[in-house]
């Protein structure tokens, strides 16, 4: 899923500054599972920024609701009435559903209460750890199961690096060696000699390296002709 | 012989090798590094030439190597392939080519969060096994990473670096026996202070017949102080500093610490030489350029063949 985390609320009550009417809007689907903007985390927002809002003695309405995804217009437009009435929306949503509502309604203003960290999945309660960059060349089959692009701090083909040690990155000690852990996978299904092979250069072209991406899908698009 | 570098000549003459160090400095002012290079010049066959190491910004490792080979001195570029892509590191290879440069020692580089830039954006396009491949190939098959042909034959001689302290460690010979297939022909090791580590890792390279397909260098550095050994020993990525180095150190007064580290320095150089399949020395005497020449002759390297 998509892992995000609330930006400080000095900065969200600095982009509402100069509004009146303003809406906080959460969204259910990946942030509200990583507790980040879902509906409590929404009702949350909105009550400090009112209290903040009050200690600045600052007028106006700060009313909250949640949808189901803001990347869907489909969601959207099921509140698109509503949303139309606020000066500003502080979307709780990743960056991709702040910036669906602008480009399918261009009169909205819609700012980012999320700050997008990563795809990821939760490790522990409270723990939620990257684990795919969207390369748009997976590796995975090679990797046993562990991706060097996004777990590696270098994202090194053929790994480990030098600074390797004791199982953790030489960024520190909280992170895991993506390469031991690849390494000692391998070696469980007595594969390690698949580390001898020199990994030609990623292609990085699928990546964002090669531009923003469009995925088109032509058999599930609908012919607006017919 | 590939590019008739002197530190080819001395590698396949079989005269233990000996390079220096040389880091350049976080100004366009290289006068300090022109002197170290003066300094040395008779007792190491040719200088390594770091690249922006732990990730400081400082002046190129191309432009220190071109300013020695003007002297008439040899270095040994270093390129990581931490802040480039391939596009530019292979520009950089053919201006140092068109510059005189012949060696090239190619490595992955301490992660830029380290340094004084830690926002930037890193880049490894390549990773350091793909770097040596792809200078491999632009020299053998005359084609660059993306398969378009140089339009002139190129000719360098390539090194790698091997950390025997890091892990796991039952890989790092296969890492090794990995970039001497990509190509290197010269490697140069993590600094030594765990003896016992690098000759266990040295028997599995004997094993492997790899000392006989590149040269292994043993990498050292004189330690200045116990300050200097606690700060590696817990803040530099890579290397291993065991207790009994810091007690050795501790056990000395203050004031002779100085000395009982080059004493070791030398020691570990006296041992390298006496370990088969160790065909030479790389001494990192980073802000100590000046005891390089007494390493040396102390080792017993003195005076350099003149090839």
């Amino acid at each position: 899923m998509i892992i995000a985390e609330r930006k400080p609320l000095e900065e969200i009550a600095a982009m509402a500054a100069p509004y009146e009417n303003i809406c906080v809007l959460g969204c259910n689907t990946c942030v509200g599972v990583c507790m980040a903007g879902g509906e409590k985390e929404a009702e949350e927002t909105a009550a400090l920024l009112r209290i903040h809002r009050k200690n600045e003695n600052k007028s106006g309405e700060i009313d909250v609701f949640s949808i189901e995804r803001q990347c869907e217009y489909e969601f959207i437009d099921e509140v698109l009435e509503r949303l139309k009435g606020y000066d500003l929306i502080i979307s709780l949503a990743c960056g991709v559903g702040v910036q669906t509502m602008i480009e399918h309604v261009q009169s909205l203003r819609v700012v980012p209460g999320l700050n997008t960290t990563s795809m990821g999945y939760p490790t522990e309660q409270g723990v939620w750890a990257e684990r795919c960059l969207g390369c748009g060349d997976c590796v995975l089959h090679k990797t046993m199961g562990i991706c060097p692009i996004t777990r590696c701090a270098k994202s090194i083909l053929n790994g480990p690096c030098g600074g390797s040690a004791d199982g953790k990155c030489e960024l520190g000690d909280e992170i895991d060696c993506a390469w031991q852990l690849i390494h000692d996978r391998l070696s469980s299904f007595d594969r390690l000699d698949d580390m001898k092979e020199i990994q030609p250069p990623k292609d990085w072209s699928t990546s964002h390296h090669g531009g923003p991406r469009t995925t088109v899908r032509e058999d599930v698009r609908i012919d607006r002709g017919e | 012989m590939i590019a008739g570098s002197n530190l080819e000549k001395v590698i396949n003459s079989g005269n233990f090798v000996v390079t220096g160090e040389l880091g350049p400095p976080k100004s366009s002012d290289i006068t300090q590094l022109k002197h170290h290079a003066e300094e040395m010049k008779d007792h190491v066959d040719a200088y390594n030439i770091t690249d922006n190491q732990t990730a400081i910004v400082r002046t190129s490792s191309i432009a220190c190597g071109a300013t020695l080979v003007q002297m008439g001195l040899e270095p040994i570029i270093q390129i990581t392939v931490r802040d480039r892509n391939r596009i530019c590191i292979q520009s950089d290879v053919l201006g140092a080519h068109a510059l005189g440069i012949k060696n090239i020692l190619c490595l992955s580089g301490d992660h830029q969060n380290f340094g004084n830039e830690g926002s930037s954006k890193g880049v490894y396009d390549l990773d350091s096994m793909q770097l040596l491949k792809g200078l491999k190939d632009m020299r053998d098959q005359n084609r660059f990473v993306g398969g378009d042909e140089l339009e002139a034959p190129i000719e360098y001689y390539l090194g790698a670096v091997a950390n025997p302290f890091a892990d796991p460690f039952e890989y790092r010979v296969d890492r090794l026996e990995k970039k001497i297939e990509a190509g290197a022909k010269f490697i140069q090791t993590q600094c030594i202070y765990d003896m016992e580590r690098f000759e266990r890792w040295m028997e599995m390279v004997r094993e492997r017949g790899l000392h006989e397909r590149a040269a292994i260098m043993g990498g050292v550095t004189p330690i200045k102080s116990l300050g200097a050994a606690k700060y590696m020993k817990n803040n530099v990525s890579g290397i291993t500093i065991p207790d009994a180095v810091i007690e050795r150190l501790r056990g000395v007064e203050k004031e002779e610490r100085k000395k009982e580290g080059l004493n070791m320095c030398i020691e570990t150089i006296q041992r390298l030489q006496e370990i088969e399949g160790v065909a030479g020395v790389h001494i990192m005497a980073i802000a100590w350029e000046e005891v390089v020449p007494e390493i040396v002759e102390r080792s017993g390297l003195y005076p350099r063949p003149n090839l």
